[in-house]
């Protein structure tokens, strides 16, 4: 029986030319502009449109000023003069002072800085251009040396290691509690979660803005955020079709896991904030901020902990879920102290959001699914209660954050 | 790693060197000027032990097609003959053509300019000439020349306005002697001058000023970026220009600046000259010198005529008293010159290349 094969496979072959056609088309259309040049005529027609983005000032040393540029518009940009608080200053360029489309390059000036006080660097182009970058503070940048990798470990650990185990210490305590209670808090962690979600969302957005046009902040947050929830989901399917399925115990712990991945990543984004804000002193490790964090990301550890308190997980495997939501802290913290890039930032911010939100989703169903009401379980009072009383609490915590 | 050629820090130390006895002046090292006459300058003057950093641009403009150095002295007395009444006449040509120019190392700027350059020549002429200045309009947008000075009104370079492509010649009488200006009075006023269409129009009394070193400088400024404000500020177009290439004159010579000020944006500007006094002759319309002074305060559109000497060897630093304006890049040296210095200069560290 070889005669079906054949119609099967020109059939086939059939598709393939249909949906390659229009590539090869729009190929030979990309060639013959560029062999013959008709974009030429409004090239000429209009004045360069010059973008460059200065990504980051750093202090390395108490009379040396360096700032990282990329070229995020349509052209290459030649960076001609450099004014450091309206004052023209010598300059050394690398890797050149023509950067291409996408490209980056490094300025390095003497100059006598003051710490302490707000100083602008300007990037004079070629063609008259400027582009402006406002230091609030100027303060000696840490150099990946032992001091400053224990602060920003230290920060880390403040900010969210230390929190999330708190968080987890109510274990006990969920582990007593009837069951109408525990989807009471089971709902209260859901809200926490969207808080973050929105949170994550909302500094996800706002680093976007700062990054350079070409690499589209905002394409890059929709991919980021759903890429996760997507990608999360498929894996729990996934699971839940190879693994040993019906298994509560396992579902739940492992809905765990993917809690605390989703804050942890949550957490990575956090650190990078906190670790850049600090980096350009724009904040100080104060204790305020110290306590702030603290009892906000202390709820963290309570949300990952609810869905699994009846389990009775064993204590290894509590501590490795607080690390994996805590430890992601002391990285972001480094990444931002150390090599900040809003890119990077947007992107941990995105998948951030994406994930607790697939967290969301999963303890909903999870609810739904212990509830005869199925998804209406989301309309009795105690759930719902306990829903808005999560983002009172993320809302109320919030307000001792002052970064 | 590309170094950006002369951009490189290694690179400029030897600039450093250069520049930094203006610095340590600007900074009141007058001690410096002391020790560098006595030959232990070298020593001193580097950055790490004068702890000075460069303010400056960086790199060198193209010079072929104006030269800061050259324009200082160059004077456009137009084509003279004699009138049947004894008068000189002089006719000058100038066209208004758009140019880009290079106002500090790699910055270009889209200027309107006369004659292809910022500022256009320095017409010159001595009072009583008949003057006839041929004006063709070469460039995009409609322009006129308005001449300071007396003359009749339609000789005024307010009408007619010339489109692209017409012509019209200016007839009049030079008075009185002085030091005047010439422009476009096209609207959007700011934006013709600031762009380029002004130049030094000097009228000579009958019986000549005594014999100097001159010198035509014309505070101006370019906003690159069309915000409002310049980005780039010099005198004569180039920012530090005559920072890295001091204007070389003799101790003990007589030194008239004609200076104008045609900064756009900023009300006023300003000269101090360091280490020396100077006699000035408010709009030069006068023989007997205003005041003796270091330092003159001008607004937009005033010129002056300064008069001094150099009495000692060395760089006497010149520059706009509003910091900001120096910092910026108008800021320049006259590097005074004996027999002896100029001999021994090959070996020092300050002379420009």
């Amino acid at each position: 029986m070889t005669t079906p094969v054949t119609p099967a496979r020109s059939s086939r072959a059939r598709t393939w030319i249909l949906g390659l056609g229009p590539l090869v088309i729009l190929a030979g259309l990309v060639a013959l502009f560029l062999r013959f040049g008709p974009l030429g005529v409004f090239r000429a027609a209009f004045p360069p449109v010059e973008e460059l983005t200065i990504e980051r000032v750093l202090f390395p040393t108490e009379d040396l000023i360096e700032v990282r540029v990329v070229n995020g518009g349509p052209q290459a940009v030649t960076v001609s003069q450099v004014m450091v608080d309206e004052a023209y200053w010598m300059f050394q360029i690398r890797p050149g002072a023509t950067i291409p489309r996408l490209g980056r390059a490094t300025v390095t000036l003497a100059y006598p800085w003051v710490a302490g006080e707000p100083l602008e660097i300007k990037l004079v182009s070629s063609t008259g251009l400027t582009f402006a970058e406002e230091v609030a503070v100027a303060t000696e940048s840490p150099r990946p040396d032992a001091r400053y990798f224990s602060t920003f470990t230290l920060l880390g650990v403040y900010a969210g290691v230390v929190p999330v185990f708190l968080g987890l210490l109510w274990y006990p305590f969920l582990r007593g509690v009837s069951r109408r209670w525990m989807h009471f808090f089971l709902s209260l962690t859901v809200g926490l979660l969207i808080f973050l979600a929105v949170d994550a969302l909302h500094e996800a957005l706002e680093t976007a803005a700062r990054v350079p046009a070409a690499f589209q902040g905002v394409g890059l947050v929709a991919l980021g955020t759903l890429g996760a929830i997507l990608a999360l989901v498929a894996v729990g399917r996934w699971l839940r079709a190879h693994g040993r399925g019906g298994d509560a115990r396992r579902e739940r712990l492992s809905l765990a896991y993917l809690i605390a991945l989703g804050i942890g990543l949550h957490n990575l984004g956090e650190g990078l904030a906190i670790g850049a804000a600090y980096a350009i002193g724009e904040i100080a490790l104060g204790a305020f901020l110290v306590i702030g964090f603290a009892i906000h990301n202390t709820t963290e550890g309570f949300g990952i902990v609810a869905p699994v308190a009846q389990e009775r997980p064993a204590v290894a495997q509590l501590a490795l879920m607080g690390a994996l939501a805590g430890v992601p802290t002391i990285l972001g913290t480094w990444i931002g102290g150390f090599t900040y890039s809003p890119i990077l930032a947007t992107a941990f911010l995105a998948l951030g959001a994406g994930a607790i939100l697939q967290v969301v989703y999963e303890i909903g169903r999870l609810i739904a699914r212990e509830t005869e009401a199925g998804w209406g379980a989301w309309a009795s009072v105690t759930n719902a209660a306990g829903l808005v009383l999560g983002l009172v609490i993320m809302y109320s915590t919030a307000l001792l954050v002052v970064a | 790693m590309e170094d950006h050629g002369r951009n490189s820090l290694s690179l400029s130390r030897r600039s450093w060197l250069k520049i930094s006895a203006g610095l340590a002046s600007l900074f009141g090292g007058a001690a410096l000027f002391g020790a560098r006459s006595q030959g232990r300058y070298r020593q001193a003057a580097t950055p790490e032990a004068l702890g000075i950093h460069p303010s400056m641009t960086v790199g060198e403009v193209d010079t072929s097609r104006f030269d800061p150095l050259a324009y200082l002295s160059e004077f456009d007395y137009g084509r003279a003959t004699k009138l049947a009444d004894g008068r000189t006449l002089r006719e000058y040509t100038l066209i208004a053509v758009d140019t880009r120019i290079e106002v500090a190392s790699g910055v270009y700027f889209d200027a309107m300019t006369y004659n292809g350059r910022v500022p256009g020549p320095t017409i010159r002429c001595t009072e009583g000439d008949l003057l006839r200045v041929h004006f063709t309009n070469a460039a995009r947008h409609a322009h006129t020349v308005h001449f300071h000075g007396t003359h009749p009104p339609e000789m005024d370079g307010l009408f007619p306005q010339l489109r692209p492509g017409e012509s019209f010649t200016y007839e009049f009488e030079a008075r009185p002697f002085g030091l005047h200006l010439y422009h476009c009075h096209v609207m959007p006023l700011k934006r013709h001058i600031h762009k380029g269409l002004y130049g030094v129009f000097i009228i000579d009394p009958p019986k000549p000023r005594p014999p100097a070193r001159e010198l035509v400088m014309v505070m101006n400024g370019f906003d690159t970026n069309y915000d409002g404000e310049n980005e780039v500020y010099a005198v004569n177009t180039v920012a530090f220009h005559y920072q890295k290439h001091p204007i070389p004159v003799k101790v003990g010579e007589p030194i008239r600046v004609y200076l104008a000020n045609l900064t756009e944006f900023d009300p006023v500007n300003s000269l101090h000259l360091h280490a020396a006094m100077f006699r000035l002759y408010r709009t030069g319309t006068d023989l007997e010198h205003y005041e003796l002074t270091d330092t003159v305060l001008m607004c937009q559109g005033e010129r002056h005529i300064l008069e001094f000497t150099l009495e000692r060897p060395g760089l006497h630093l010149f520059h706009a008293h509003q910091s900001e304006f120096a910092e910026l890049g108008w800021l320049g040296f006259f590097d005074a010159q004996t027999a002896e210095s100029m001999a021994g200069a090959q070996h020092g560290p300050h002379r420009a290349a």
